[in-house]
């Protein structure tokens, strides 16, 4: 192909040139599914990957330091190459090995916990270098695949961290793979820090001063005055509380209680000032209950990326137009922000349409994931004609 | 009767042997075999089409050591005709194949019809209700029969079972298994018992073995299978593999119970007419097995029936109580 406009006249008819590639992607998709790797514990599951990189004969395929698994479909033209074009996925899930993790597929869609996220983004990125062995479709420069270990939740994207840090490639352009929606484009990074606050009722507590004491309450405190944080409208921020973990049984007063939160602002200003405020107010409900609060940040972004009119932007849109895709420009935390924090140009893109996103009925529909690689593939292939410098 | 180790020792496989696919294939293509896989299907639209695509995928498009992939339905209420279909299997109504036969619903016609509708040499059978398919299901039992001509009927088993102390485990067969068939066997084949899992769905078979043999349309198949090719074969003819991990629906009791009634009037029908329940000086032992670390070993455990007299017959008895 010769420039973009023959890229997007071929776009559709590999489209259609992918269904045949059906079985092979979902039978990775369910191996893949199938083998759980809770964040810190995903082993087995690149081990698998592993496995299908060295089938696909990619030189270099290896498990690094950090746990990732990584292959290297080398470029065609110059084995002494080193640029490259990075596609990642990230390799944990949010569910624990204990979660029956069995998929069940009809005719028309998969469900299963992880299938969205992010089974089908490793799925295909396994299945990537035996469709364009399979279509002669060869490539310039060297094309990494990552399957990124660690970067949920407390992993805190020590996976794709180590990686960026410690390989020997010019990665010059990165495609970060989610199993949904179809249609999302992020090419930013918005400002976050993500963390927990624990309340402990301390060991020598009087227990005779019935029903006054409970970490439960106490957290409970520390919730509401989060809650009264004025957080500006421009630029946007908000704060998620997303899980909570507290007490033992009806009848006892909780000791322990943990809240999980993540606070996301468009500005860096606003994130550490709201990070001051709430050391503030773990602080305050201390000294106010006696009860030992203690607030553990353990993940940090700083927005960035890359602008709208950017040409990797612009190619990604272009190869969406002519698929028909309508594209959703949200700005991400996830591996996204490593690569931006490393001044590299990324994107982070959906393969298909999903529901229940983060439940164990996780549903992902088949037929709109040809659409979804032939975006992937498209993509990579402008990157590597140049279409996007 | 022989002691049974030297035959589990040399007929008892794990699915990873088997792990050179490449090998398998070049061997099977050497021996010029092909090999069908039959999955009767009775309303399983819930795992049907995860089964069609890992084997598709897996062993017929990755590493071609399947042949053909067929499903052949009893009749289902669901949609497990319409999946299957759609994930590029061929679909079979049992009672379309052979019209002209009076038809018969149950399992054992969907693997006795098999024999007619598919053409491989081998024929490889796998219940469609497993929810943790993978390929060992079908290369853990196809690959004996490739490497080695003698062996005619390969069988699979399961489940490492639950851990005990000083690293022996029970070697877990199903409750039937352990109940009804294990006992029927130790009592009257003996040799059979050195069948792990005698009543596992999943098995691939010679055509000309099976062709040969008669087959119960209901829960006794399998059996009627052990001791048929065991009366014509004897024990050379088989092989075994573990395939690790089976997961699927747990039956009820009492389905447990029509699936016994099912299997023991097979038994029977096969005991007479051998001449074996008659004639037969029975053993006392029954034969269980333990695994130790990766070797089956048969524990043989004596269990002797004696009966005391009605206490009519005791001379004190009748003087105490005056009769």
């Amino acid at each position: 192909m010769k420039n973009i406009k023959s890229l997007k006249e071929f776009l559709p008819d590999l489209e259609e040139n992918l269904k045949k590639y059906r079985e092979l992607l979902l039978a990775n998709l369910v191996m893949i599914g199938e083998t759980p790797a809770p964040t810190f514990d995903e082993e087995r599951r690149i081990k698998f990957i592993l496995n299908r990189f060295d089938e696909a004969g990619l030189t270099d395929s290896t498990i690094d330091d950090s746990g990732n698994g990584v292959g290297v479909l080398a470029s065609k033209e110059d084995k002494e190459e080193k640029r490259a074009i990075l596609v990642n996925a990230h390799a944990d899930t949010i569910f624990s090995a204990k979660t029956d993790h069995t998929m069940q597929i009809s005719s028309d869609s998969i469900t299963g916990p992880g299938v969205a996220d992010n089974s089908l983004g490793l799925a295909a990125l396994v299945t990537l270098p035996y469709i364009l062995e399979d279509l002669n479709i060869e490539l310039k420069n060297n094309l990494i695949l990552l399957a990124g270990a660690k970067s949920l939740g407390r992993g805190n994207l020590e996976g794709i961290t180590s990686f960026l840090e410690n390989n020997p490639y010019e990665i010059h352009n990165a495609i970060c793979l989610e199993g949904i929606q179809l249609g999302r484009l992020s090419y930013s990074s918005i400002g976050m820090f993500r963390g927990e606050i624990t309340c402990r009722v301390p060991e020598g507590y009087d227990w005779s001063r019935f029903g006054d004491a409970s970490a439960i309450l106490t957290l409970n405190e520390v919730i509401n005055k989060i809650n009264d944080m004025r957080l500006p409208r421009r630029p946007r921020t908000s704060i998620v509380m997303g899980t909570i973990v507290g007490g033992t049984s009806f009848n006892t007063i909780a000791r322990d209680a943990t809240l999980g939160f993540e606070v996301r602002s468009e500005s860096q200003e606003v994130v550490e000032k709201a990070a001051e405020t709430i050391q503030d107010i773990v602080m305050e409900v201390s000294s106010k209950t006696g009860d030992q609060i203690e607030l553990d940040i353990f993940a940090r972004r700083t927005p960035g990326g890359i602008p709208y009119a950017h040409p990797l932007t612009s190619c990604a849109r272009s190869v969406m137009e002519s698929l028909d895709i309508e594209p959703r420009l949200a700005p991400s935390i996830s591996e996204l922000s490593a690569l931006i924090d490393k001044n590299i140009p990324a994107l982070t893109l959906g393969i298909t349409v999903g529901e229940r996103a983060f439940k164990t009925n996780e549903t992902i529909q088949i037929e709109p994931i040809y659409k979804g690689l032939a975006q992937i593939i498209g993509t990579i292939i402008a990157v590597d004609g140049g279409y996007c410098e | 009767m022989s002691n049974l180790q030297p035959w589990i020792k040399k007929n008892t496989y794990h699915h990873s042997e088997f792990w050179d696919l490449k090998k398998l294939i070049e061997i099977k293509e050497k021996k010029g075999l092909t090999i069908s896989l039959c999955l009767p299907t009775l309303n399983e639209e819930k795992t049907i089409g995860k089964e069609i695509i890992i084997f598709k995928s897996e062993l017929v498009e990755r590493y071609p050591l399947i042949d053909e992939i067929a499903v052949i339905d009893s009749g289902s209420e669901d949609n497990t005709l319409e999946v299957a279909k759609n994930f590029g299997a061929d679909t079979y109504l049992a009672s379309n194949i052979l019209p002209d036969l009076e038809p018969k619903r149950g399992k054992g016609e969907n693997l006795w019809k098999a024999i007619y509708q598919l053409k491989g040499d081998i024929i490889v059978y796998v219940d469609a209700d497993i929810s943790n398919i993978h390929p060992r299901f079908v290369y853990g039992l196809v690959a004996p029969l490739i490497y080695r001509d003698k062996v005619k009927y390969v069988k699979a088993f399961y489940d490492r079972p639950l851990s005990f102390s000083g690293n022996v485990r029970a070697s877990g067969g199903g409750r039937v298994t352990e109940i009804l068939v294990r006992p029927l066997f130790s009592l009257f084949f003996p040799e059979l018992t050195a069948i792990i899992q005698p009543l596992s769905g999943e098995y691939a078979v010679r055509r000309k073995v099976l062709e040969e043999i008669a087959f119960p349309i209901g829960y006794g198949v399998e059996t009627s299978h052990l001791i048929d090719v065991y009366h014509k074969y004897g024990m050379e003819a088989f092989a075994q593999t573990d395939l690790d991990k089976r997961v699927h629906e747990n039956k009820p009791t009492i389905d447990l119970g029509k699936m016994s009634f099912g299997i023991l009037q097979t038994f029977i029908k096969r005991a007479k007419a051998l001449g074996v329940i008659d004639g037969a000086d029975h053993t006392t032992i029954l034969r269980q097995f333990q695994a130790k670390k990766d070797q089956y070993e048969q524990n043989l455990i004596e269990i002797i029936e004696e009966e005391r007299p009605p206490m009519i017959e005791i001379d004190e008895y009748r003087k105490k109580f005056k009769k």
